[in-house]
């Protein structure tokens, strides 16, 4: 059993560490990229292929992973990393198909929300062919290998993305070969026409019986509240629920499952940047495990080394990115320029870089 | 060039804020075009040298030999000059594609880059031109201004020059270990012995794959792809060479001394960049191949904006220092090497080549006392 794929395992080792001599400094990556870019080892990319509108504005993004894309589990999500004006933006979106396509590929469904730079490219300006980033798949907001036999979705907007995975693997999938578990599905969308997923998930419950879907339209009826729940689904505490939607439907259904948290999945999406951050703000180096407050004014180099943190620098005038280090968190202002930055996961400048609001960095 | 050029302090402040104005355009502007751009060069370097490389296999064709040759040799300079110097100053990083950014990048030469961001972005960007501080003056080994004090080993600088044209991938990456540090307890020795190791490495590396790995590849080429891969290094010794000296060696590039550093306002430093360096005129195809640094003035200036933005830069940074009145040392490249090698020459003998009494001998302008 070892023996062949040791084997294998030490010859391509071997090749691949010849093939290394012949282009250092590169990798043979590189070269292998400019004939298929999905073909870089380094880095895992995906091409966009198809794009379906689902609403006004939302669409699903049917996506090519390059070979090194490990099989996600329904509900999971992935990063996804685009290039919007020369600049590389990361976010996060579920994966709103289940695992395991014949045809290799994923989707994603991506809402267009107000402001949302990276949303709306995808949803608007993105055209197949598009090389994207992919990251992941990760995320703990998943169904168990043996799903228990009654379950409670309750989502919002796009909240309804990585439950339609879950719903898929139950009813069509390969978990539905057994006896088809119970669920109810409450699902919250301004307007029939704007539910996401809207015809899908009603064809899905006219099929299956023991799939229970009761449709909010908030623009009518308003938001859906706590106590209304147990007027829809009577047995909601006997059923472990997943939750997905707006944060602040997340919070009132932690306060309704008080007591009940063992059979809670609550999926929070990224939390919101603030649009007007703050001059300055708490600095943690999360490596030294050392905070401090910073000003708006002080550069992040000079504020780790009044706390002692041993900080890389060089020129302290932004010119020899010597000082460069990696954001964890919040978000930076460029002290020449005033404008304000940054995702986690960032290289940023210290010695040019203050604080506007927490601000974590990898030192 | 005489100190009243700059005419007052208060125009030294607008003259920065000026190009502080040049800057922020720029960064504001910077898109999908430039990107498209940094790629663009990367993608063709890559399959220039894919070119180069697999013609060699048929090099015991004369043609083949020569055709190979040259897109091999080209392939190195744009590698070394377009591509891994802007990289490596960061130039790209606003794409935070961690691909080309400068943490992430190696490059086709002897030295280790984060070796040569030290002493090239670090040293020699933060302190141009200035005498004792700006370890590029002369790289260590050379008489390149008169301000340095003679030697009669400076005798023999145009042979120990033209030796280091040849080797000049060799001598940087050791010119990048600083030895020279050491004595003073500046640096100590075991800091000097890792980083001779990390450049031992990359140099094994780089041999190996260029005079071991790709001639024996080539089996009964062995020999003919041996020569045209050191030819292809030799020429873009010979090249990043001529075009480095054309920096801030022709005549007219200022020196500067250690107590005007003393509180240099923002204003001084972009001047100091200004009469420290000399650009090179000529065709899209020159900017290019000499990685933009035919640019110099510019990338002083700005040594973390795209070089492919330098060319627009230059026309408005001329108008700005026609307005000033500052001088702005621009000359074609058979002008700015000529001058070069007259002031190696001359400067091997004893004095100052100037056609002056040397007590006459003008101090560099003092930023502080114009006005």
């Amino acid at each position: 059993m070892t023996g062949p794929s040791a084997l294998r395992t030490t010859v391509l080792r071997g090749l691949s560490g010849a093939f290394e001599r012949l282009t250092t400094p590169l990798l043979p990556d590189d070269y292998l990229a400019l004939v298929n870019p999905l073909w870089c080892g380094r880095e895992l990319r995906g091409r966009i292929e198809a794009i379906h509108p689902e609403t006004p504005d939302a669409a699903t993004l049917v996506i090519r992973p390059g070979h090194a894309w490990a099989g996600h589990r329904p509900g999971q999500w992935a990063g996804i990393g685009v290039d919007i004006e020369g600049v590389r933006h990361w976010r996060a979106y579920s994966l709103s198909c289940p695992p395991g396509r014949p045809d290799g590929r994923i989707t994603i469904t991506v809402k267009a929300v107000p402001g949302g730079l990276v949303s709306r490219y995808l949803v608007r300006r993105a055209t197949p062919g598009t090389i994207v980033g992919l990251a992941g798949p990760d995320g703990e907001f998943v169904l168990p290998k043996r799903p228990p036999p009654r379950l409670l979705f309750l989502t919002a907007g796009s909240g309804i993305t990585p439950v339609r995975a879950m719903l898929h693997a139950l009813f069509t999938g390969g978990a539905a070969k057994g006896a088809l578990p119970d669920v109810v599905l409450l699902h919250s969308a301004p307007a029939p026409g704007e539910a996401i997923f809207g015809e899908e998930l009603r064809a899905l419950a006219a099929r299956f019986s023991s799939l229970r879907l009761y449709e909010r339209h908030t623009r009518a009826e308003g938001r859906l509240r706590p106590a209304d729940l147990p007027a829809l689904c009577p047995d909601w505490a006997d059923r472990t629920a997943w939750v997905c939607g707006p944060a602040g439907m997340l919070e009132e259904v932690q306060k309704q499952w008080a007591g009940l948290e063992d059979r809670l999945h609550i999926e929070r999406f990224r939390p919101a940047v603030p649009e007007a951050p703050g001059d300055g703000g708490r600095v943690r180096f999360t490596k030294s495990g050392r905070e401090t407050d910073a000003g708006g004014g002080v550069p992040l180099l000079v504020a780790g080394e009044e706390a002692g943190v041993v900080m890389p620098s060089g020129c302290r005038m932004g010119i020899c990115h010597s000082c460069v280090a990696r954001l964890a968190a919040g978000r930076v202002r460029d002290l020449r320029t005033g404008q304000v930055h940054g995702d986690a996961g960032d290289l940023v400048q210290t010695c040019v870089s203050s604080a506007t609001g927490p601000v974590q960095i990898e030192l | 060039m005489s100190t009243t050029a700059l005419a007052s302090r208060a125009d030294v402040e607008e003259f920065g804020r000026e190009l502080d104005r040049i800057r922020d355009e720029i960064t504001a502007s910077l898109g999908d075009r430039d990107a498209a751009y940094i790629r663009g060069v990367i993608a063709a370097q890559r399959k220039l040298e894919l070119g180069g490389r697999a013609l060699l296999f048929a090099s015991w064709l004369p043609p083949a030999w020569a055709a190979g040759t040259a897109a091999l040799a080209a392939a190195k300079i744009l590698e070394n000059m377009e591509i891994g110097h802007n990289v490596l100053h960061g130039q790209w990083d606003w794409m935070r594609d961690p691909k080309i950014h400068s943490t992430t990048w190696e490059w086709d030469t002897a030295s280790p880059a984060d070796q040569w961001k030290h002493s090239h972005n670090f040293i020699h960007h933060t302190w141009t031109n200035v005498l004792g501080k700006d370890r590029d003056i002369g790289y260590s080994l050379l008489r390149v201004s008169p301000e340095q004090r003679w030697h009669p080993v400076y005798l023999l600088q145009p042979i120990y020059n033209l030796l280091l044209a040849l080797t000049f991938e060799y001598g940087i990456a050791l010119y990048d270990l600083e030895v020279e540090r050491i004595p003073s307890g500046d640096k100590s020795v075991a800091e000097a012995l890792t980083q001779l190791r990390a450049i031992a490495g990359k140099v094994r590396r780089q041999i190996v794959k260029d005079y071991l790995a790709f001639p024996l590849l080539a089996g009964p080429a062995f020999l003919p792809v041996l020569a045209g891969n050191l030819t292809a290094n030799l020429t873009r010794n010979l090249w990043a060479h001529t075009i480095i000296f054309c920096g801030h060696f022709p005549e007219g590039a200022e020196v500067f001394t250690e107590d005007q550093l003393a509180g240099e306002t923002r204003g001084e430093w972009y001047v100091r960049q200004l009469l420290g360096s000399c650009n090179i005129d000529g065709s899209r195809l020159l900017h290019l191949m000499s990685g933009n640094l035919s640019h110099q003035i510019e990338h002083h200036l700005f040594p973390d904006l795209p070089s492919n933005r330098y060319a627009e830069i230059a026309s408005r940074v001329r108008a700005l220092c026609e307005r000033f009145e500052l001088p702005y040392n621009s000359g074609t490249l058979a002008r700015q090497t000529s001058s070069v090698y007259k002031r190696i020459l001359r400067l091997a003998l004893p004095g100052t080549g100037r056609h002056r009494p040397e007590s006459a001998a003008p101090p560099a302008p003092d930023l502080h006392a114009v006005g």
